[in-house]
C-alpha cells in the first residue's frame, strides 16, 4: 500500500471521534478514587477515632504526604502520556512528597527521644500497611495502565512506574485513614515500600502492556 | 520554516478535528512529507525502510490524535511520535540507536517523496478479518469513497465506517506490538 493510499483511508476515517486524553484522565482519576474507596470501605475502613485524630499533626501530616504524591504523579502522568509534552517541571514536583517526608522525619527525630525511635518506626501495623496499600492500589493501577494505552507515552516504562506512584498515593491516602501508626518514621519506611511495590508493578505493566 | 509550518499545521489539525475532511487530508500529506524527511535523515544505514516508519507514524498520529491538546504546538507532538516509531522500528530489527532530541530542530526536514516497495502495512493488512481487509483496501488502494464502498459490498455506510475504523485501529495495534510477519 502506498502512503497516499493510506492517507485516503485515514482521511475517510476522519469523522471517528475519541474523548480528548485530558478529559479521559479526569474520568479515570474519578473512577480510580471510587474503586479505591470501595475496596477500602469493604475491607479495613477508617479507624474508629478518625474525627479525634483529625486534630493531631502527625495524623494530618500523613494525608499531606500522600495527597501531594498523588497530585504530583497525576500531573506528571498526564504529561508523560502526551507525546512532545514538557515533563521537566512535573518531574521536579515529584520531589515534593519525598522532601516533605524527609523534613517530617527530621522533626520527628528531634521531637521524640532516641529510645522511642525503634517502636515508632516498627509501629503495630506494618504488615497491614504492606498488604493493604498494594491491595487498595491495584485496581487504580489497572485503570491508569489502561489509560496509558489510551494515551501515547513515548517512555512507557517510566510512565508505568508513575502510574504505580499515582495508584500508591491514592491508596495510601485511604490507608492513612485506617492506620494508627502516625509517626513520620513509620510512614517514611513502610508506606514507601508499599508504594514502591506498586511503582514496580506499574513499570512492568508499562513494559509489557502499554504498546501503541 | 518551522514557525509558519507550525501555525499552518495546527490550523489544519484543528479544522480536521472540527470535521473538515479536506483539511485533514492536507494535514496528513504535509506531515507525511515532513516525517519522511526526518526519518530518511535518521536512517543512515539499511535495515529499516523509511517509508514503513512514515506509514506507522501516520497511523499512530491518526489513532492517537485525541492526545494532542489543541492549545499546544503540533510539531513537537508529531516529531515525538515519529521518533518513538523510528526507535521502535530499530528495536524490532535488533538495532539500537540514540536519537538526540536537539537534532530535531535542524532536521526539520525537507519534504520528500515516496519510494515504492513491499510494505509492512501490507502484511499487517493481511492479518485483518476479511470484511475489514476488503473495506480498508477499497477505501485506500482502490480509492473508493465511503458511499462507493458501501454500494460495492451491499452494506450500509455506517457499517463501512465501522469496519474502516476498526481495521485501521487493528493495523495500528499490530504495528505497536511488532506483529506483522517480518520476524
Amino acid at each position: 500500500m502506498r502512503t497516499d493510499d493510506l492517507i485516503k483511508a485515514l482521511d475517510a476515517d476522519a469523522r471517528s471521534k475519541a474523548m480528548p486524553l485530558s478529559s479521559a484522565w479526569w474520568l479515570a482519576a474519578g473512577a480510580a478514587a471510587v474503586v479505591a474507596a470501595v475496596v477500602f470501605l469493604l475491607t479495613i475502613g477508617p479507624r474508629p477515632d478518625f474525627m479525634a485524630a483529625m486534630h493531631t499533626m502527625r495524623f494530618l501530616s500523613k494525608f499531606v504526604f500522600t495527597i501531594v504524591l498523588a497530585v504530583s504523579a497525576f500531573a506528571l502522568i498526564r504529561a508523560l502520556s502526551t507525546p512532545g509534552a514538557a515533563t521537566g517541571r512535573a518531574m521536579a514536583w515529584m520531589m515534593a512528597a519525598p522532601l516533605l517526608v524527609a523534613a517530617a522525619v527530621v522533626l520527628e527525630l528531634f521531637a521524640v527521644p532516641e529510645a522511642d525511635w525503634g517502636t515508632r518506626l516498627v509501629g503495630s501495623n506494618m504488615m497491614i500497611c504492606m498488604v493493604f496499600i498494594p491491595l487498595i492500589g491495584i485496581g487504580p493501577l489497572a485503570i491508569f495502565l489502561w489509560m496509558l494505552r489510551y494515551g501515547a507515552p513515548t517512555r512507557p516504562v517510566l510512565a508505568g512506574a508513575v502510574a504505580g506512584l499515582l495508584a500508591g498515593g491514592l491508596a495510601a491516602t485511604f490507608y492513612a485513614a485506617h492506620c494508627f501508626d502516625d509517626s513520620p518514621l513509620f510512614v517514611a519506611t513502610w508506606y514507601t515500600i508499599a508504594i514502591a511495590v506498586l511503582a514496580l508493578l506499574g513499570a512492568l505493566g508499562g513494559r509489557f502492556f502499554v504498546r501503541w | 520554516m518551522s514557525g509558519k509550518d507550525e501555525a499552518e499545521l495546527s490550523r489544519l489539525m484543528r479544522a480536521a478535528i472540527a470535521g473538515d475532511e479536506r483539511a485533514y487530508a492536507d494535514f496528513l500529506r504535509r506531515i507525511a512529507a515532513l516525517v519522511r524527511g526526518f526519518v530518511r535523515r535518521k536512517i543512515v544505514q539499511g535495515g529499516v525502510d523509511p517509508e514503513d516508519v512514515v506509514q506507522e507514524t501516520l497511523l499512530a498520529i491518526h489513532v492517537k490524535r485525541h492526545t494532542w491538546r489543541q492549545d499546544a504546538p503540533v510539531l513537537p507532538w508529531i516529531y515525538a511520535i515519529a521518533r518513538f516509531k523510528l526507535i521502535d522500528a530499530f528495536r524490532r530489527r535488533g538495532r539500537r540507536i540514540e536519537i538526540d532530541v536537539d537534532d530535531i530542530a535542524e532536521t526539520f526536514a525537507e519534504p520528500e517523496t515516496e519510494t515504492v516497495s513491499e510494505r509492512d502495512i501490507n502484511r499487517a493488512l493481511d492479518g485483518l478479518s476479511p470484511a475489514q481487509r476488503s473495506v480498508v483496501s477499497a477505501v485506500s488502494v482502490e480509492g473508493r469513497s465511503i458511499g462507493e464502498t458501501a454500494a460495492k459490498f451491499g452494506i450500509s455506510e455506517t457499517a463501512v465506517r465501522v469496519s474502516l475504523h476498526r481495521g485501521l485501529a487493528a493495523i495500528a495495534k499490530r504495528f505497536g506490538q511488532g506483529r506483522f510477519g517480518r520476524e
